[in-house]
This record gives structure tokens, sequence and C-alpha cells, in this order.
């Protein structure tokens, strides 16, 4: 029992990261039908610049007030994340629309290959660590078999990507541009027509999608501590798994997804076999593509001719 | 174009206008430099991250931005409003290609089977080694994986991101089968071509119902469980250690050493290192012609015909009664054991294999060259192979650079840097690759070649 109500608390937080990354892939598909395959990179880029504003402002501030340095510091990393979503989706993305259906796919794949090396070459192949903070912890259960305690950097993530996600949804559900977007993501000619700017609204997603990833970049260096220029493949990937599971389009499926996939994950490693968490997930990806398409909480799509 | 707009204010304001824009994409740029790229993370002695500043290669990046932005907005300008058109070769270069094709095939037949005697004429016994393995020999490993997964992506439309997977197949294959059991590299060859296949088949049953970005992310899947399962399962695969003292392919039972019943020995020869890789060099030369005469013949049998209307249109394909799973279903593992042919080369040459061969990057390049050759052609995957591959193999020999750079620059860092960005400049530039043109298979009087802007994209 203690050992699942741990796992519990450890799923939970890696599913809100996931969940967080998650958010951006369903946003894109569900308004451009295209799996923005560049998104994992641009989430590990988002962790890069979090890690330098990081020592930049811990540097400038002190170590004592830890917890104002990461608010300024996801304030930033998300504003140049968000920048760089931006001219991403501007260079290789928009010139494509319009393009046969295959190419705006090939193009992600290109750009996260892109990232990826950037990254390498401007940063160095090593592994970049932090000084460890927020290291103390609550504990839950006292138990003398297996005390059960959250600790302060699980507390904050949890906190923050609810925080988040709250304000995230009202921005998409009750502004006038949470409405446009809804728009062009159920009929973009038609939203055109009706005097909704198409690309600016496109542009917007992608800024929204990369100030969530920014997130959980942020969330990510926190919770590990280190950072490396190959840490966008796989959580990528698992994050898009969520987006599929939940329902590829529907914003609470993504986040649905990422605690289910964050939950799996942890609980895979504590009952079975660490070595197989990475199969387990992908494995899913499979199953659920194969065997319900339209997720949890997605529409069927239906195919006109 | 109509009116001649040469007056001075005109002029004036777009000059205004495109400093304006270069201005902006300026700004752009210095906000992308300023975190990632204005300062270095570095450790230091103590194992603690410290930052270098780097405000010089921020100035470069941007000033290099602003220009280059500038000269493009004048050069819109010019034009007009109407989109850009660059060429790379004057018009109807591709079309005089087309319609000699066979003479040019010939040609370059004819260059691929007197390859290591050139290199050996020019570069010497020591120095041709390097020219024949690292560029005749690795080359042409890619471009028949080129023209494997070009049945699947570029003749069915299949978007496979997992084909490495194949390729594992088969170098595993034919590393466990040859160590365990002795068996010779002439048996294996085709063995673990069908092994591939029949893992294509398998992986492909499932998934092949799925539309086609789905289908993509689910062969990446794929690639990386047999990556996981061959780091993971060590009693079987040795895990990230890999498999070493693979036995060499031997010259129809006559090995490649300096012993007395070696080759050299045998035919009364001097030994050289040099028989092997030319020998090997024969070989893969011998497996990509075959994978092309394949696949070109296959594009004029009824099944070749399917795939091709099956990437143009699937809704109208099952309409007209084809079977669409089968149908994908022999594109995919046909490009399947194609890359077990491939992968047990890649071990017999080797010697040596474990699952870094195998990343994800690897299916990457390997669809970039069957994207950016022109999916369909197989002149413009050779093409791409022999760009791509060979270009980043003639980066290591830019030591020069080094002296404009400094010691510490290593032109090789920068390979999937620029092979990313090229695939993003060629879907942009020329979304149909840079082979665009798809020649029928069938025609009345006259085979016309027919841009594939034309070839509409279906939902496969």
């Amino acid at each position: 029992m203690e050992v699942f109500v741990q796992q519990l608390i450890n799923g939970l937080t890696l599913g809100s990261i996931y969940g967080l990354i998650a958010i951006g892939y369903t946003m894109v598909f569900g308004i451009i039908g295209m799996v923005n395959f560049a998104h994992g990179d641009v989430f590990m880029l988002s962790a890069f610049i979090a890690l330098i504003f990081f020592m930049l402002i811990s540097a400038w501030l002190g170590a004592g007030l830890i917890v104002l340095t990461l608010f300024f510091v996801l304030i930033l990393a998300m504003f140049f994340t968000s920048l760089w979503n931006w001219t991403i989706e501007r260079v290789a993305y928009r010139p494509l629309r319009g393009s046969f259906r295959l190419a705006p796919l090939i193009s992600a794949i290109g750009m996260s290959i892109f990232l990826m090396n950037f990254v390498q070459v401007v940063q160095g192949p090593r592994n970049k660590p932090i000084p460890p903070m927020l290291n103390k912890s609550i504990l839950l259960i006292d138990s003398a078999t297996y005390p059960v305690s959250i600790s302060y950097k699980q507390l904050v993530i949890i906190i923050t990507t609810v925080v988040l996600l709250a304000a995230f949804w009202y921005l998409v559900q009750k502004t006038p541009l949470g409405r446009a977007q809804r728009a062009c993501e159920q009929d973009r000619k038609m939203a055109s027509l009706l005097g909704v700017d198409v690309d600016r609204t496109i542009s917007i997603t992608f800024v929204m999608g990369a100030a969530l990833a920014a997130v959980a970049g942020v969330m990510y260096l926190v919770l590990y501590g280190v950072v490396n220029f190959a840490d966008g493949f796989t959580p990528g990937v698992k994050a898009f798994t969520a987006a599929v599971l939940g329902g590829i389009g529907s914003l609470p499926g993504a986040v649905l997804g990422g605690l289910l996939i964050g939950l799996i994950e942890v609980m895979w490693s504590a009952y079975f076999t660490i070595d197989y968490k990475d199969v387990a997930a992908f494995c899913i990806l499979a199953v659920v593509l194969v065997f319900m398409p339209s997720g949890i909480l997605g529409r069927p799509e239906v195919e006109k001719v | 174009m109509a009116m001649d707009t040469s007056t001075p204010t005109k002029r004036q304001a777009d000059m205004m206008k495109a400093l304006k824009e270069a201005a902006f994409a300026a700004l752009v740029t210095f906000g992308l430099c300023i975190p990632i790229i204005a300062w270095g993370t570095r450790q230091n002695l103590d194992n603690q991250l410290v930052l270098d500043p780097r405000w010089d290669a921020v100035a470069w990046a941007v000033a290099i931005i602003f220009v280059g932005r500038f000269l493009m907005a004048l050069r819109q300008q010019k034009r007009g409003d109407g989109k850009s058109i660059v060429r790379l070769l004057p018009h109807g270069t591709v079309g005089f290609f087309q319609r000699h094709s066979r003479i040019f095939s010939l040609f370059g037949l004819g260059f691929l089977l007197t390859f290591p005697i050139i290199a050996i004429n020019l570069a010497g016994w020591g120095g041709a080694l390097k020219w024949i393995d690292n560029f005749g020999v690795q080359i042409l490993i890619y471009v028949m994986l080129g023209w494997g997964l070009n049945i699947v992506v570029g003749l069915a439309g299949l978007l496979d991101l997992g084909y490495v997977a194949f390729y594992a197949v088969g170098a595993y294959s034919y590393a466990l089968l040859a160590k365990n059991f002795g068996l010779s590299f002439w048996m294996l060859l085709p063995l673990s071509g069908i092994l591939a296949a029949f893992w294509g088949m398998l992986l492909g049953f499932p998934v092949l119902r799925l539309r086609g970005d789905y289908l993509a992310i689910v062969t990446l899947a794929f690639g990386e469980i047999i990556r996981l399962v061959l780091i993971n399962w060590t009693e079987f695969s040795n895990g990230y250690a890999g498999i070493s003292g693979i036995p060499r392919p031997t010259f129809f039972g006559i090995p490649f050493t300096a012993a007395d019943d070696g080759f050299a020995a045998v035919f009364g020869l001097e030994f050289s290192p040099l028989y092997r890789t030319i020998f090997l060099y024969y070989v893969i030369l011998c497996l990509a012609l075959l994978t092309a005469y394949v696949s070109l013949r296959l594009r004029r049998l009824p099944v070749g015909r399917a795939w091709e209307a099956l990437r143009e249109d699937e809704i109208a394909c099952r309409s007209l009664g084809i079977n669409t799973t089968n149908t994908k279903l022999t594109a995919f593992s046909l490009g399947a054991m194609f890359g077990g042919f491939a992968g047990s080369f890649f071990a017999a040459r080797q010697g040596f294999i474990s699952p870094e061969s195998f990343v994800f990057m690897e299916s990457a390049v390997i669809l970039a060259i069957v994207v950016l050759g022109g999916m369909g052609s197989l002149w413009g995957c050779a093409i791409a192979a022999i760009a791509m591959i060979g270009g980043t193999e003639l980066l290591r020999e830019l030591d020069w650079l080094k002296q404009i750079f400094g010691q510490d620059f290593d032109p090789t860092k920068y390979r999937m840097l620029i092979f990313g960005f090229a695939m993003v400049v060629i879907m942009i530039w020329k979304p149909r690759g840079l082979i665009s043109t798809r020649e029928p298979t069938a025609f009345l009087k006259e085979k016309k070649a027919i841009s594939a802007d034309m070839v509409q994209e279906g939902h496969g």
C-alpha cells in the first residue's frame, strides 16, 4: 500500500510533465492536422534555456530565494521558447501549408534533427547538471517499512501544473483568442470567411504549445537536475503517446493521457522491470493507435471522400 | 512586372521596406540567440557548471541573418510579388537526363564497376582503401537502403520511420547465426532477408490500416522497441556491448587472410587488406543493383501499379477492388527484405555490431535520402545518398577549415545539423524532392515525364 501511494505521487509528477508537453502536440494536430515532430526537441531546448537563466539569476539573486528564482526562470523560459517555436512555425511549417500531406511531417522531422544537433553544437554533448535544490520533503505516511513522502520539488511541480492548466483552460474557453482557436480547429476555411485571422491563430497555437512545453522543461530540470541534448526524443514520443491515448485533438484528453502514461511508466518500473519502461510506453502507443485510434476522449474521425 | 517602377522614390521605399524586414529578422535572431548561444555552459574542474559569455557569436549570427534577409527581400521585390523560383539547373536539364537515362545509366554502371581500379590508380594501394571503403561501400550501403525504403515510401506511399529496425534484424540475424552456428555469409544473406521480411509482415499486419502520419509514428515506435529489446535482452544480443568477432565473408570459401589458403596465396598475389574491401565493394554493388532491378521490374507488374495507385488515392483503390492491406503488406515486407540484406552485409563488413548503430537517426537519414532525392525516383535516391553520405564523409577531409576557424573546429560536428536543415529547406523549396518528375509506366506512344506536382497525394 505504501509503495503504491508513493508511486502514485511519483507518477502524477511525471505525468504532469508529459501532460504539459502533450497539449502542444494535441493543439497543433487539432488545428493543422500535423504531427509536430519537433515538439519534443522544443521541450529539450526550453530545458536548456531554463538552465542558462537559472544559473544567471541564481548568481544574481543568491541561492536563498529559490522560489523567486524559479518564478523568473519560468517566465523567461516561456517567453524565449515561445519565440523559438513561433520562428520554427514561420520558417519551417507555414510555407508548407497546402503542400502534400507528408511534407510538413518531413519538415518537422528535419527541424527535430536540426534542433537536437544545434543544441549539441552550441552547448556541448555532455550532461549538464545543476546544483540540487528544494531537497526537503514532507512525510505523509510514517511507516517503519516504507515511509511515504512528497518532496517540495514534486509539490511545486504539481501545483504549478494545476495553476497553469487552469489559466490555460480559461484562455481557451473564455477569451476571444481561444474562441478563434477553437473555430479554426473545427473548420479553418469557414473561420477565415468569418474574419478570423487563421495564420495568426495558428502562430498563437504554436506559441501556447511552446509556452506549456517550456513549463514542462523547467519542471524537468527541477525534478532531475540534469539535462542533455538528446533528452527531447523519448519524452517527446511519450507525450505524443499521451496525446493519442487521451484522444488527439482533445485538450483534457492530453492531460489525462499524460497522467496515465506517467502512472503506467512509474508503476511498471516499480512492479515489473525498469529496463523495459520505455518499451511499455511505446507498446501502449502502438496498441492505442491500432485498436482505438480516437483515444479516450477524442472524437472518432470520419473520412470524407 | 507590367510597369517600370524605377523612380527614385519607389526605389527608396523598396529599400526601406527591405531594411525594415531585415531589421525585424535580425531582432528575432537576437531573441533566439539570447539564452542558447550567448552563454555556453561548461563544466569546470570541480564539476560545477559555469557560463561562458559568447556575444561575438551572437553578433555574427545577427549580422548574417540581417544581410541575408535584406538581400532576399531586395531579390523578391525585383521579381515582383510572385513566388520566387530558384532553379538549380537550367530548364529542361532533367528532361534531357530522363530522355537519355539509358545512356547515363550505362555510364554510371561503368563507372561503378571500374571504381576500385580508378581509385587504385589515382590514390595508390595505400590510399585506395579509404576511398573504396569510406566512400564506395559506405555510399552504396545507403543507396541500397534508400532504394529499399523507396519501395515503401516512394512507391507505396507509406511513411516508415522505423526502417532501421529491419536493418537491425538483418544485421543481428547474420551476426548471431554466423557466430553460433557457423553458417556462411552466402547462406545467411538470403536467410536474413527472409527473416527481415517476416518481421516486416509481422509488424506491418496490425498497423497498415492506419493513416499516413499515424503509421509513421507507429513504425517509429516499433523501431525503438526493437532497439530497446536489443539493449536490454543481454542473453540474446549482449546488450550495449554488442557482438564482436563476427565471421567475415569469404570468397566462396576462400578467406581473405594472409594464411597459405587465403585469397592472396591461392591466386598467387601479394597479400593486401584491399582485396577484401574490393570484394565487399562488388558484393554491395550487386546487392544495390539487385534492389534497383527488382523495384524497376516490380513497377511494371500489377502489384507495383497497385502500389502507385495506392499512393495516389487509397479510397479509389479500395473502390476498385484492390486489397489495400495485402498490397501495403507486400511493399512493407519487400522493403524490409532489402533492409535485411543490407543489414547482414553491414554486419559482415564491420565485424562488430551494437544497438548504437540502429538508432532513430539512422532511419531519419535513410528517409531523408528518399525524400530529398524525390520519392519514387531511383536516380534521385542515388544522387541524394551520394550528396549526403559522401558530403558528410568529405566533411572529415576538410582539415583546412581548421586554419580559418581555429584548431578545435570539427566539421563533422555539423553533419547532422546540416542534414536536418537540408530536409527543411528542400521541403520548402522542392517539396517533391530534387528529381521531382515521374516516369509513367503506362503510356500511349511516347513516354513523357510528368511533374510530380501533378500527382495528387492520397490519404495513404
